[in-house]
């Protein structure tokens, strides 16, 4: 039982040097990592999760140090070591997987390259020895043709594919300790299920040791035996994972699990509890417990005096004042939607520029603001310089003949993998791309294609709310100035008193208090940020908001408040939505509809809730069941999509043939599937008949895997 | 890729072809008649009649210039209007070798320190070492190339005379030792010239490239420090150098006036401008055509090169 653990932290404190003085990062950390074990590091972005886990390689930034505390690999000291030591520990014992598998790849070296300079210097062996090495580690990690792939750049493959090259280079060395630092966080959930099986294989198999770093509640519990959950650079509590799921004992775990949206809350009147204010930045950090300016449940005790990491039982550990009163089940700990209690009168631009009309549409009359009629684009095609450089024929069909709807005052989900074309199509509706074919129609007035074609007044009725709200926000402009150019420019707003009414009401309704008008955008938290966004889409009160994945760089906390954020709006502004996301969850959370795109395609459509049970298409399913799911009793599920998507454009058949799980043969390939009504609207299109898709699903039954090796796209 | 070659060196022909026109239409517009520039003020008009008959200037200049083509296409690239009237190619051609020498010499010298010191200063950043590569180089290319040559030659006047290195050259003889000799100074001076400027690209390109996150992966990888700097770092962070470097070879053979002049260098810059001074029609053409030819060609190849080197364009 006393083994001895691989990874020994103990009271670790790291520092930062700002200016000349330093600042204390990393609190009092102290975590024990046993063989084959995966240790789970939770955290939102600044709570230090990431330099903890490199500060447990030893490696710092160079403004960084060790203030106190110790770092052992089995039982040896790393603090001790010298650079050239540590070099030799680095890459053999002790091994990174990180974060975005391209960015980590050297982009001038083939991969094969790449894995054999680990072993050629850390075991001395000769060029070949360790190319074929190489090779054989990528056969591990399951890729066919592993030659080959291992004579490609980096460029050259799939997100996966470059996923899987850098988990053979970690265990090429067979190393002693894996760090694994949110390595699945770039890619699509149905590629993330898949790897995550390889990682508990394989990490099973060389009984390494590994710390899994994640935001992902969902693949920490999934991959994890113990879990740390950080937060503000201290341990908050630590604990075998089956007991945080089932019964989370801290406010902070508490708060994080309850604001991620379940798949299964379908009705649309709910609102997700928030965990209110942010983070505070580490110079901020007061005297007691790091998270009671947050907590719902904080004593006046809990400002002033710092609680002590306390284990309960059988090593579960929490860092709360008040953790036995939340044990023992006498102290609820209630997270309401914070937002939801400040009720400022709302603004409504709609009745100022007279178009109340609008509002009054009786529920029944099936209208629509947005029809969209077999919309296609193709990118690509042989531009010159390509010919003149002999490169292959790349045009790729991204969106083909597609139709969508969106019903008034609904929003519409719209759900794929990254190359489903979701994002293309509402490119096209918001006329940042052209579309080449199809006609669509905005508040029944033909909305042209082209954006140069489109008249002002159309274009005000559609916004666009992005990814990254950084990208789109001027750095040299107030948030007062920004609101106040788009308002000037979308001629929103009649007069100038007008427009600073409308600027404060709007800064209200996205719960932004005035004084954020004289703040510049790196003045503002990432939430803060997406937040702005939405106020300025809003603000000529259009009547279709395009959100592309507004809520996917944003921590889950964050999350929760601009989901809840996007429902206010929408029921107070009278929009309607499209929202594109990769994440069930938070599109069941808002969407009345959802549409299901494989390869440019509809696959299925329906409500939220019928698209969510059986029967389901069957690549539904699998994106359903590669969902990393929160909830104790969920059973884990077992749909893998192995095989990598086929961008060939020339098909007849059925998009997924190839890759679907639950294909029938031949007829998949070679013929383009009916669409079948499933009553309600709700259409599936597939071969296989609904009541069979119905029994085939509802017995639960494993499927098999298509492929057992992944194939290069 | 042939394709892409032979469509790069068609465009040359037309580049050659416009320059080639543009050059004779200046000499035309520029006031003052060759003839008499060459022949002095005194000259008679039958004088005047037999030059401008000797050298086909006395159709239009429309057929002036498509004569010329025609000939210079053929290789017959006319003659010299002074200086005995000696056949330009031959003349041209020389100068053209000299001035390659001069132009290798002085890159052999450069890259290497240029790309060291710059790779040394950004591994250092901020430090003294990299306030003096970066104040040093910025003095050097400010300072005019007569100011770096005269400090040269002064600086070292005593080991110059000592090794027998004369700062003003003669006619080059031909042996290899005399080259080097000849060589030195003034490869020395363009040295200086290009030396900041690279090492000031490449320390940016290291310092940008150092913050990849590839890099962090080769260090924890366990590989030392001189294989992540020199294996990973420098091999991305030199692709932006060469492209500096094909640039700068094209200003080499046609542009080091002054550092000719100087020292006395018989090299294509300075016959260049001795040929406009004279409006030495065809002397001045051909000289222009060598150095857009070599100019090209020195792109041409820096951007194969950069293919090679960079996979992501090589590979689409
Ligand atoms: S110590 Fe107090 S403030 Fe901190 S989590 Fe516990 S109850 Fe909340
Ligand atoms: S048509 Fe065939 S391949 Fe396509 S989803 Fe249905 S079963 Fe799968």
């Amino acid at each position: 039982m006393t083994k001895q653990p691989i990874l020994e932290a103990e009271h670790l404190c790291i520092d930062y040097r700002l200016g000349n003085q330093w600042v204390n990062a990393i609190r009092d950390v102290s975590l024990t990592i046993g063989a084959g074990e995966i240790h789970g590091l939770v955290g939102e972005s600044g709570s230090g999760k990431s330099t903890l886990a490199l500060a447990l390689m030893r490696y710092l930034a160079p403004n960084a140090r060790v203030s106190q505390g110790d770092i052992r690999l089995d039982g040896v000291s790393l603090l001790s070591k010298s650079r050239p030591e540590m070099e030799r520990i680095w890459g053999r014992d002790l091994c990174l997987v990180p974060q975005d598998p391209l960015a980590a790849l050297n982009p001038a070296y083939t991969v094969g390259e790449q894995i054999a300079e680990v072993t050629r210097q850390h075991q001395g062996l000769s060029k070949s020895e360790a190319w074929s090495g190489a090779v054989a580690m990528l056969e591990k990690v399951r890729i066919s043709d592993a030659k080959a792939v291992a004579q490609k750049y980096p460029h050259q493959l799939s997100g996966g594919m470059q996923q899987r090259v850098v988990i053979a280079m970690a265990l090429n060395t067979r190393p002693r300790l894996l760090i694994l630092d949110e390595p699945t966080t770039a890619l699509d959930v149905t590629t993330q299920a898949v790897i995550l099986d390889l990682f508990r294989e394989l990490l099973h198999e060389h009984q390494a040791a590994a710390l899994y770093v994640s935001h992902d509640l969902g693949v920490i519990r999934e991959m994890c035996q113990r879990m740390t959950v950080l937060y503000c650079g201290e341990v908050m509590a630590s604990a075998p994972v089956a007991g945080v799921y089932q019964r989370p004992i801290h406010p902070y775990t508490i708060g994080l699990l309850a604001s991620i949206p379940r798949v299964e809350i379908g009705a649309s009147n709910t609102r997700l509890p928030t965990i209110p204010g942010t983070a505070p930045s580490l110079a901020q950090r007061g005297q007691g417990c790091v998270f009671a300016p947050r907590c719902p449940v904080a004593l006046d005790r809990c400002y002033t005096e710092k609680p002590e990491l306390e284990t309960i039982i059988h090593e579960r550990m929490v860092k709360c004042h008040r953790w036995g009163e939340i044990d023992a089940r006498t102290l609820p700990v209630d997270y309401k939607d914070f937002l939801a209690e400040s009720k400022e009168p709302f603004f409504n631009a709609k009745r100022q520029s007279g178009t109340e009309a609008k509002q009054d549409v009786p529920e029944e009359t099936p209208e629509y603001v947005l029809k969209a009629q077999r919309v296609s684009k193709t990118f690509g095609g042989r531009s010159l310089l390509k010919r003149l450089l002999m490169q292959p024929d790349s045009r790729v069909q991204a969106v083909k003949d597609v139709s969508v709807n969106v019903r008034r005052y609904s929003t519409l989900g719209l759900v794929g993998e990254s190359g489903s074309g979701k994002t293309t199509l509402a490119r096209c509706i918001v006329g940042l791309e052209t579309a080449d074919e199809g006609r669509m129609t905005l508040l029944d007035a033909a909305l042209p294609p082209a954006l140069t074609d489109r008249p002002a007044a159309l274009k005000r009725e559609i916004q666009m709310v992005f990814q990254n709200p950084s990208d789109t926000l001027n750095p040299y402009q107030t948030i007062g100035q920004m609101l106040r150019r788009t308002l000037e420019r979308l001629g929103a707003a009649s007069s100038p008193g007008n427009v600073e009414k409308r600027i404060a009401e709007l800064l209200a309704a996205v719960r932004l208090s005035d004084d954020y008008v004289n703040r510049f955008p790196n003045e503002l938290s990432g939430g803060e940020k997406q937040r702005v966004a939405l106020a300025r889409a809003f603000a000529a009160s259009p009547a279709l908001v395009v959100a592309d994945e507004p809520t996917s760089a944003l921590d889950v906390s964050v999350q929760a408040v601009i989901l809840n954020l996007l429902k206010d709006l929408r029921a107070r502004e009278g929009a309607s939505y499209l929202f594109i996301s990769h994440d069930l969850r938070a599109v069941s959370y808002l969407a009345d509809w959802l549409i299901v795109m494989y390869q440019g395609q509809i696959m299925e459509e329906g409500t939220t809730e019928h698209v969510y049970s059986i029967p389901s298409h069957p690549y539904t399913e699998a994106l359903i069941s590669a969902i990393p799911s929160t909830d104790p009793l969920e059973q884990n599920k077992h749909i893998r999509l192995i095989a990598e998507p086929n961008q060939s454009t020339e098909r007849s058949g059925c998009p997924f043939a190839g890759r679907c799980p639950r294909q029938i043969g031949r007829i998949c390939e070679d013929e383009a599937p009916p669409w079948r009504e499933a009553g309600d609207d709700h259409r599936i299109r597939c071969h296989i008949p609904l009541d069979e898709l119905k029994k085939l699903q509802s017995n639960g039954t494993p499927v098999q895997a298509a492929l057992d090796k992944v194939v290069p796209a | 890729m042939t394709g892409y070659i032979i469509r790069r060196v068609l465009l040359l022909g037309l580049t050659l072809l416009v320059t080639s026109a543009l050059v004779f239409a200046l000499t035309q517009i520029v006031p003052g008649d060759v003839a008499r520039l060459i022949l002095g003020r005194d000259a008679s008009p039958e004088q005047i009649a037999t030059f401008k008959a000797q050298f086909g200037l006395d159709v239009s200049p429309p057929q002036q210039y498509v004569n010329w083509l025609g000939r210079f296409i053929v290789g017959d690239w006319g003659r010299s209007f002074t200086g005995g009237n000696l056949p330009v190619r031959p003349l041209v051609l020389e100068r053209l070798g000299n001035s390659m020498r001069l132009a290798l010499m002085t890159l052999l010298l450069s890259v290497p320190l240029a790309v060291f010191l710059g790779m040394i200063a950004a591994l250092r950043e901020n430090t003294w070492i990299d306030g003096l590569v970066s104040i040093g180089s910025l003095a050097v290319v400010g300072l005019p190339e007569f100011v770096t040559a005269l400090v040269l030659i002064n600086g070292l006047a005593l080991g110059v005379r000592e090794l027998g290195l004369p700062s003003t050259s003669m006619v080059p003889n031909n042996t290899l030792e005399d080259w080097v000799r000849q060589l030195i100074l003034p490869a020395l001076t363009a040295t200086f010239v290009l030396l900041g400027y690279i090492a000031r690209l490449t320390r940016a390109g290291v310092l940008e490239e150092l913050k990849k996150p590839y890099v962090r992966m080769a260090t924890l990888k366990g590989l030392p420090r001189r294989v992540v700097i020199v294996k990973h770092v420098l091999r991305n962070a030199l692709l932006p150098t060469i492209t500096v470097i094909a640039i700068s070879f094209g200003w080499l053979i046609g542009g080091l006036v002054v550092i000719e002049t100087v020292f006395n260098y018989p090299g294509l810059g300075s016959l260049l401008v001795e040929a406009v001074k004279q409006k030495n029609l065809f002397l001045m053409q051909a000289i222009v055509m060598l150095v857009v030819t070599i100019y090209a060609l020195a792109n041409l190849a820096a951007d194969l090169l950069y293919g090679v080197l960079n996979p992501r364009i090589r590979l689409g």
